[in-house]
C-alpha cells in the first residue's frame, strides 16, 4: 500500500533548512530508497516516494512556517540539479500507476505555483546543475529559475528524443503559456537531448537569470532577498507560531477507513467506495488567532487533511473501485459556524491557507477518474463548503421527504449554499456554481439569489443542484442501479466523458496539463512506440534502439 | 594513402583546400587555439626551441618527423588515419551495415556529446600539467613533458576538427567552449573532476602518463571501433601518439624505481629518503592513488549509456573485431563486482550492461605489464619488494565501491580502520610535502635529477647529454 502520511524525520530524499524568511528545500535522493526495489534513484531521479516528501514539504511549509517568504529548491548532487523521473520506475510501471504518479506529481508543482501566488510563499529554483526532464518541470514550477553557467549545467527536456513520451508534469504547457517561450525555439528545445546552457538558456527565456559559481550564491541571495520583500505573510519579528501538522488518526480494514470527521466504506462487488463527512460537533474558532491556536484539531483544516488523504489513497490503492459516493451527517448550521471565519478573517494568514488547502483538495477531486456521486438523506448536512461536493459531482441524488418506516423519522434534508460557494475557484477559474452555469446567467442567478435558504428537494431541484429526487419508495433501487450500471460501462470510457463534461468554459494553463497534456500523454503511454517490447521507455538503457511504427495517427 | 597538405595554414590530410566553408571555420578557430596554448599552455620556454616530433604523414614513419621549434610555432594539424575501403560496421544493432561517412541525425547528440567529453580532456591535461617544466628533473624530461603536451593539444585538434566539419553551429560553439574551459576554474571547470586537479609534480605526472592516459587509450581505442567512420579514423591516428605518452609514464617511473634500487645498493639501505631519494613504499602509494582515481574514469559497472552507445554502434570494445563472440552481447553474461552489506560480491549481467566493467578489465591487464617491469628491476636488484596494483574496490568514488571502506588487498574494512590506515595506503601530505622538496628544475645539459636515474637512451638516436630544449 502507498501511504502519503510522511514527516521532515522520515525524509529520505530532501533536507528543510529554514533561517528566517528563507527555507532551502534541498534535493539528494537516496539511490536506495525508491518505493519498487527494480530501480536505483540514480542522479537525482524521483519516483512517487520523492514526491510524496515534496509534497508533505510544501504542504509544511505554508502551514508551519508562517514566516518564511521564500522558498529556494536547489540540488545537493555535484553538478546535478534533477534527472526528472526515474525511467527504470516508468517502464516497469502500471498504466494507471504513471497516471497516477504524473496526475499527483502535476498536483504537486500546481500546489507550488500556489504556494508562490496565493500565499505569497514564493518559490525560486537554484538550479546548480543539470536539470534534466521533470528536473526542469520542476524547476518550471518555481516562480524564477537561477542557472548556474559553468559551461556544462544545462536544462532540457530530452523526453521526446530519448524516450518518445511527453514531459509529462507540465513542462510543454509551462513553456508557452507561463515563460511564453516562442512555439519554434520551444520545438527546437524539447527535440535537443542534451538541452540548453547558460546565455541561450537565457534568451531563449528558459530561464531568469544565470552566474558563473563563484557569484552563483550572491544571485540566489539577491534574489531571495529581493522576493522576500514583496510577500505579506507575517515578519519573522511578529514571532507568528506555525500550525504543526501532526500525524492524523487513520483506523483501516479491508472495507474501512475511519479518521476522526471522514470515513470510508468500501464496497467490492458494487465498485463503490462511500466518502462519508461529519459536521462539527463542538463551535469552531470563529476568528484566525483562535483558528491558529486550534492548531491541525480544527474542524476545517482536519477535514480537508483527512479528505485529501483519504482521496490520494482510494486513487493508488483502490483503482478498481470507479464509484466515489459522497454523503455528510450533522448538524447544517454546525458546518456554517465553522466555514464562517473564512469570510470573518480573509486575511489572517492560517485562515488563508486553510481556504487554499479546502480549493487544492477540491480541484483534486475534480480531476479524480472515478465516478463521482453525491446522496443527499435526511441527517445530512450540504452546507456551503460541503454543498461543493454536490457541484463537484457527476450526478446527485436527493431524497425527497424521509424515511416512512422510521418510528421516528429525521426532519427531511435539505441543501444550503452560502458565501463559501463562491470562494473556491476549479482550475478553469470559474467557481463550481459558474461551471455548473456556464453561459447560464439566470440559473446562475437563481441558485445565488437561494444562498442561505435551506432548500429541500423540490427547491434543491428548481434552482438545479441535485439531478434526481427519488422518494423513500425508490430511493435504495435508484442508487442501486445506478452503482451496478457505473461498474458495468467501461472504466476508460467513463473517465473520459466525465472529463468532458466537467470542466466547461474558459482554459487555463492548469485546464491544458489535465487535460491537453495528459490526454496526449495519457495516449502515448499506450502506444507500442513508448510502451510496447520495442518501443522507446522500454529499450531506454538496454543499449538497443527502439523501433517505430512511422505511420502518423 | 590520403595526401597529407603540410604547408597549408592548417596541416591536413583531410582536404581542407577543397572545403572552403570547413576551412574558414577553422581558421577562425585557430588564433583562438594559439591564444589559448599562450595564455594556458606551459607556463615557461614558450620562446624556447624545443626538439619536438611532428606529424607530416600518417604513413609508417612518415609521422614522425623530428625538429627544433618554438611551440607556438609547433604545426598542429588534422590527421586522419587512411580509410579502409568499404569498412563495415563490427558490432550493436547495425552489425555488419555500411560504417557511416556522415553522421545519422539519430546520433547526432549523442556522438556530440562523446566528442565535447573526449575532447574537453585533452586541453585539460595540458592545464593541469603547465607549470612542471619549471622544476623538469632534465631537459630531456622537460622536452617529453612538451611532446606530450604539444600533442595533446593536436589531439584536440583532431575532436575540434569533427566538431566543426560535422556537427555544425553547436559544433562550433562546442569548439570554443573547449578552450573556455579551464582546469580547475571554480567558473568554468572541465567537464571530468579528475581533469579539474593540478599535476602537483614530476612523480604525480609520471604517474598521471603511466594511469591516466592509459584511460585515453582505452577510451580511444574503443572510439575507434565506432560506426562513425571520421572517428574511427581520427582516434587510429590519435592513439599512435598516445602509446608515447605512455612511454613517458612507464620509463618514467621505471626510471625512479631505478635509482632507487641505485642509492639502495650504493648505500646499503631501505630509506634512501635522507638520500634525496623516493622509498619504494611511497611509490606504492602512489600507484595505489594514480591507479584507483583512474578506474573512476570509466564509470560504474553497469552503466546504460555505455550501453546505448554500444547498441548504436557509437562505441565499441577494445578490439572489438579480433573478440569472438556475437557483438551484441544480449544474451551473454558476466560477472561484475558487487558491493553491499554482505561485502564484497560479484553479480551477473549482461556483457552489454557490463562494457564499462569489460573496458576496465582490458585496462587493468594493460596496468600490471608496467608493474611486472619494475618488479623485474627490484627482483634484479635482489630486493624483495613487489608492487601490486590495489583491489578494484580501493579507493573509489564512483560505482559499487562509491561509499565502500576496501584494503589494498581487497577487504571489507571498517571507517576506523581505514582511518587507521590510509596513510600507509595513500600519499599522506608530509610525503607529498617531500616529493614536492625534492622538484628543483634541472637544465644543464645533460644533467639529471636525484631521485631519477637517466633514461637508458635519448630521442630520435640522439644521446642523453643533447639540448633537447634549448635555452
Amino acid at each position: 500500500m502507498i501511504d502519503f502520511a510522511t514527516e521532515p524525520s522520515k525524509y529520505h530524499h530532501w533536507t528543510l533548512d529554514v533561517d528566517g524568511e528563507i527555507a532551502t528545500l534541498t534535493m539528494s535522493v537516496d539511490p536506495a530508497a525508491g518505493l519498487r526495489d527494480d530501480y536505483e534513484l540514480k542522479t537525482n531521479s524521483y519516483d512517487l516516494g520523492v514526491d510524496i516528501e515534496l509534497h508533505d514539504v510544501v504542504q509544511r511549509l505554508r502551514f508551519e512556517h508562517p514566516s518564511v517568504k521564500v522558498a529556494v529548491l536547489t540540488g545537493g548532487l555535484d553538478k546535478i540539479f534533477c534527472a526528472g523521473a526515474n525511467i527504470q520506475m516508468l517502464a516497469g510501471a502500471t498504466h494507471e500507476h504513471k497516471v497516477n504518479f504524473c496526475k499527483f506529481t502535476n498536483e504537486t508543482r500546481n500546489s507550488i505555483e500556489d504556494a508562490t501566488s496565493n500565499s505569497q510563499q514564493i518559490w525560486l529554483a537554484a538550479v546548480n546543475g543539470t536539470a534534466a526532464g521533470g528536473g526542469y518541470e520542476l524547476a518550471l514550477a518555481c516562480d524564477e529559475i537561477l542557472l548556474i553557467d559553468d559551461r556544462s549545467s544545462a536544462v532540457s527536456l530530452p523526453e521526446i528524443p530519448l524516450l518518445a513520451v511527453l514531459p509529462g508534469t507540465g513542462g510543454l504547457t509551462r513553456l508557452v503559456e507561463k515563460r511564453h517561450v516562442r512555439r519554434d525555439l520551444a520545438d527546437a528545445f524539447a527535440t535537443r537531448s542534451e538541452g540548453v546552457r547558460g546565455q541561450t538558456a537565457l534568451d531563449w527565456n528558459l530561464v531568469d537569470y544565470i552566474a558563473p559559481a563563484s557569484i552563483f550564491g550572491e544571485l540566489i541571495t539577491s534574489r531571495t532577498t529581493a522576493r522576500a520583500h514583496t510577500s505579506d505573510r507575517p515578519d519573522v519579528e511578529t514571532n507568528t507560531p506555525g500550525v504543526a501538522l501532526t500525524p492524523l488518526e487513520r483506523t483501516s480494514s479491508g472495507q474501512h477507513i475511519g479518521y476522526s470527521n471522514v470515513t470510508v466504506e468500501i464496497d467490492r462487488g458494487l465498485g463503490t467506495a462511500t466518502i462519508s463527512i461529519a459536521a462539527p460537533r463542538h463551535v469552531q474558532p470563529g476568528d484566525g488567532a483562535s483558528l491558529a491556536a486550534a492548531g491541525d484539531q480544527s474542524w476545517l483544516l482536519r477535514t480537508a487533511r483527512e479528505l485529501d488523504d483519504a482521496i490520494l489513497h482510494l486513487r493508488f490503492n483502490e483503482t478498481s473501485i470507479g464509484t466515489w459516493v459522497f454523503t455528510t451527517t450533522g448538524d447544517t448550521n454546525a458546518v456554517a459556524q465553522a466555514e464562517a471565519v473564512m469570510n470573518a478573517d480573509p486575511d489572517h494568514w492560517l485562515v488563508r491557507e486553510v481556504h487554499l488547502f479546502w480549493t487544492r483538495v477540491l480541484k483534486r477531486l475534480d480531476v479524480s477518474a472515478r465516478t463521482l456521486i453525491t446522496a443527499v438523506e435526511p441527517g445530512s448536512c450540504f452546507c456551503g463548503i460541503l454543498a461543493e461536493l454536490l457541484l463537484v459531482a457527476d450526478r446527485s441524488f436527493m431524497l425527497e421527504g424521509t424515511w416512512e418506516d422510521d418510528d421516528d423519522p429525521p426532519p427531511a434534508a435539505t441543501i444550503q449554499l452560502t458565501a463559501a460557494n463562491r470562494m473556491f475557484p476549479m482550475s478553469n477559474g470559474l467557481t463550481r456554481l459558474e461551471t455548473r452555469f456556464w453561459q447560464r446567467p439566470d440559473a446562475l442567478k437563481a441558485a445565488l439569489d437561494a444562498s442561505g435558504i435551506a432548500l429541500d428537494a423540490a427547491a434543491s431541484m428548481a434552482v438545479e443542484l441535485v439531478t434526481f429526487t427519488p422518494d423513500d419508495l425508490d430511493w435504495h433501487d435508484e442508487l442501486r442501479l445506478t452503482y451496478e450500471e457505473r461498474n458495468s460501462f467501461s472504466p476508460d470510457a467513463l473517465t473520459a466523458m466525465e472529463a468532458n463534461y466537467r470542466f466547461v468554459g474558459p482554459e487555463t494553463m492548469e485546464t491544458k496539463i489535465f487535460s491537453r497534456l495528459s490526454a496526449w500523454q495519457n495516449w502515448i503511454f499506450q502506444r507500442p512506440n513508448a510502451v510496447g517490447p520495442q518501443g522507446a521507455l522500454q529499450r531506454f538503457g538496454t543499449g538497443s534502439r527502439p523501433s517505430f511504427d512511422n505511420r502518423r495517427v | 594513402m590520403t595526401v597529407v597538405d603540410i604547408n597549408a595554414k592548417i596541416p591536413n590530410n583531410v582536404g581542407l583546400a577543397d572545403d572552403r566553408r570547413l576551412q574558414r571555420a577553422l581558421e577562425g578557430w585557430q588564433p583562438k587555439f594559439i591564444r589559448w596554448w599562450e595564455d594556458m599552455g606551459p607556463s615557461a620556454f614558450q620562446r624556447n626551441p624545443v626538439f619536438l616530433r611532428t606529424a607530416i604523414s600518417v604513413g609508417q614513419e612518415g609521422w614522425a618527423n623530428f625538429d627544433h621549434v618554438e611551440m607556438p610555432d609547433y604545426r598542429w594539424g588534422i590527421f586522419l588515419a587512411d580509410q579502409e575501403p568499404n569498412r563495415k560496421i563490427a558490432f550493436g544493432d547495425h552489425k555488419g551495415e555500411d560504417a557511416w561517412q556522415e553522421v545519422p541525425g539519430e546520433y547526432r547528440s549523442d556522438l556530440r556529446r562523446l566528442i565535447v567529453v573526449q575532447g574537453d580532456t585533452e586541453p585539460a591535461s595540458v592545464e593541469q600539467q603547465r607549470h612542471l617544466s619549471l622544476t623538469a628533473p632534465s631537459l630531456y624530461d622537460m622536452r617529453n613533458l612538451f611532446q606530450v603536451n604539444v600533442e595533446e593539444g593536436r589531439h584536440l585538434w583532431a575532436m575540434v576538427y569533427l566538431l566543426h566539419r560535422y556537427f555544425g553551429r553547436e559544433g562550433r560553439d562546442d569548439a570554443d567552449e573547449m578552450l573556455m574551459r579551464h582546469s580547475g576554474d571554480e567558473d568554468n571547470p572541465r567537464i571530468l573532476g579528475a581533469f579539474n586537479e593540478e599535476t602537483p609534480d614530476w612523480l604525480s605526472f609520471f604517474m598521471f602518463t603511466y594511469f591516466t592516459d592509459r584511460d585515453g587509450k582505452y577510451q580511444l581505442a574503443s572510439l575507434r571501433e565506432s560506426a562513425f567512420d571520421p572517428l574511427s579514423r581520427t582516434c587510429d591516428f590519435m592513439l599512435k601518439e598516445e602509446a608515447y605518452h605512455m612511454f613517458v609514464g612507464a620509463t618514467g617511473v621505471g626510471r625512479v624505481v631505478q635509482r632507487t634500487l641505485d642509492l639502495m645498493r650504493e648505500h646499503d639501505t631501505d630509506d634512501v629518503q635522507p638520500l634525496g631519494g623516493l622509498n619504494l613504499g611511497l611509490l606504492q602509494k602512489y600507484i595505489n592513488f594514480h591507479y584507483s582515481v583512474s578506474l573512476d574514469l570509466f564509470g560504474s559497472e553497469t552503466s546504460t549509456n555505455a550501453a546505448n552507445y554500444f547498441g548504436a554502434g557509437i562505441k565499441g570494445r577494445f578490439q572489438e573485431e579480433r573478440r569472438n563472440d556475437d557483438h551484441q552481447l544480449k544474451t551473454v553474461y558476466r560477472n561484475v563486482p558487487h558491493f553491499d552489506e554482505n561485502g564484497v560480491g560479484l553479480r551477473e549481467v549482461t556483457q552489454l550492461a557490463a562494457l564499462n566493467e569489460t573496458l576496465r578489465d582490458d585496462y587493468a591487464e594493460d596496468c600490471q605489464k608496467g608493474l611486472d617491469r619494475w618488479n623485474r628491476a627490484t627482483a634484479d636488484a635482489g630486493v624483495d619488494v613487489t608492487f601490486t596494483l590495489p583491489h578494484a574496490g580501493f579507493h573509489r568514488q564512483v560505482g559499487t565501491f562509491r561509499d565502500a571502506y576496501i584494503s589494498p588487498t581487497g577487504q571489507s574494512i571498517s571507517k576506523s580502520e581505514w582511518s587507521g590506515n590510509v596513510g600507509r595506503w595513500l600519499p599522506t601530505d608530509a610525503d607529498r610535502a617531500y616529493v614536492k622538496s625534492l622538484m628543483v628544475g634541472v637544465t644543464k645539459l645533460g644533467e639529471m635529477a636525484g631521485w631519477v636515474a637517466p633514461p637508458s637512451r635519448g630521442i630520435h638516436q640522439k644521446p642523453v647529454e643533447y639540448d633537447y630544449v634549448q635555452l
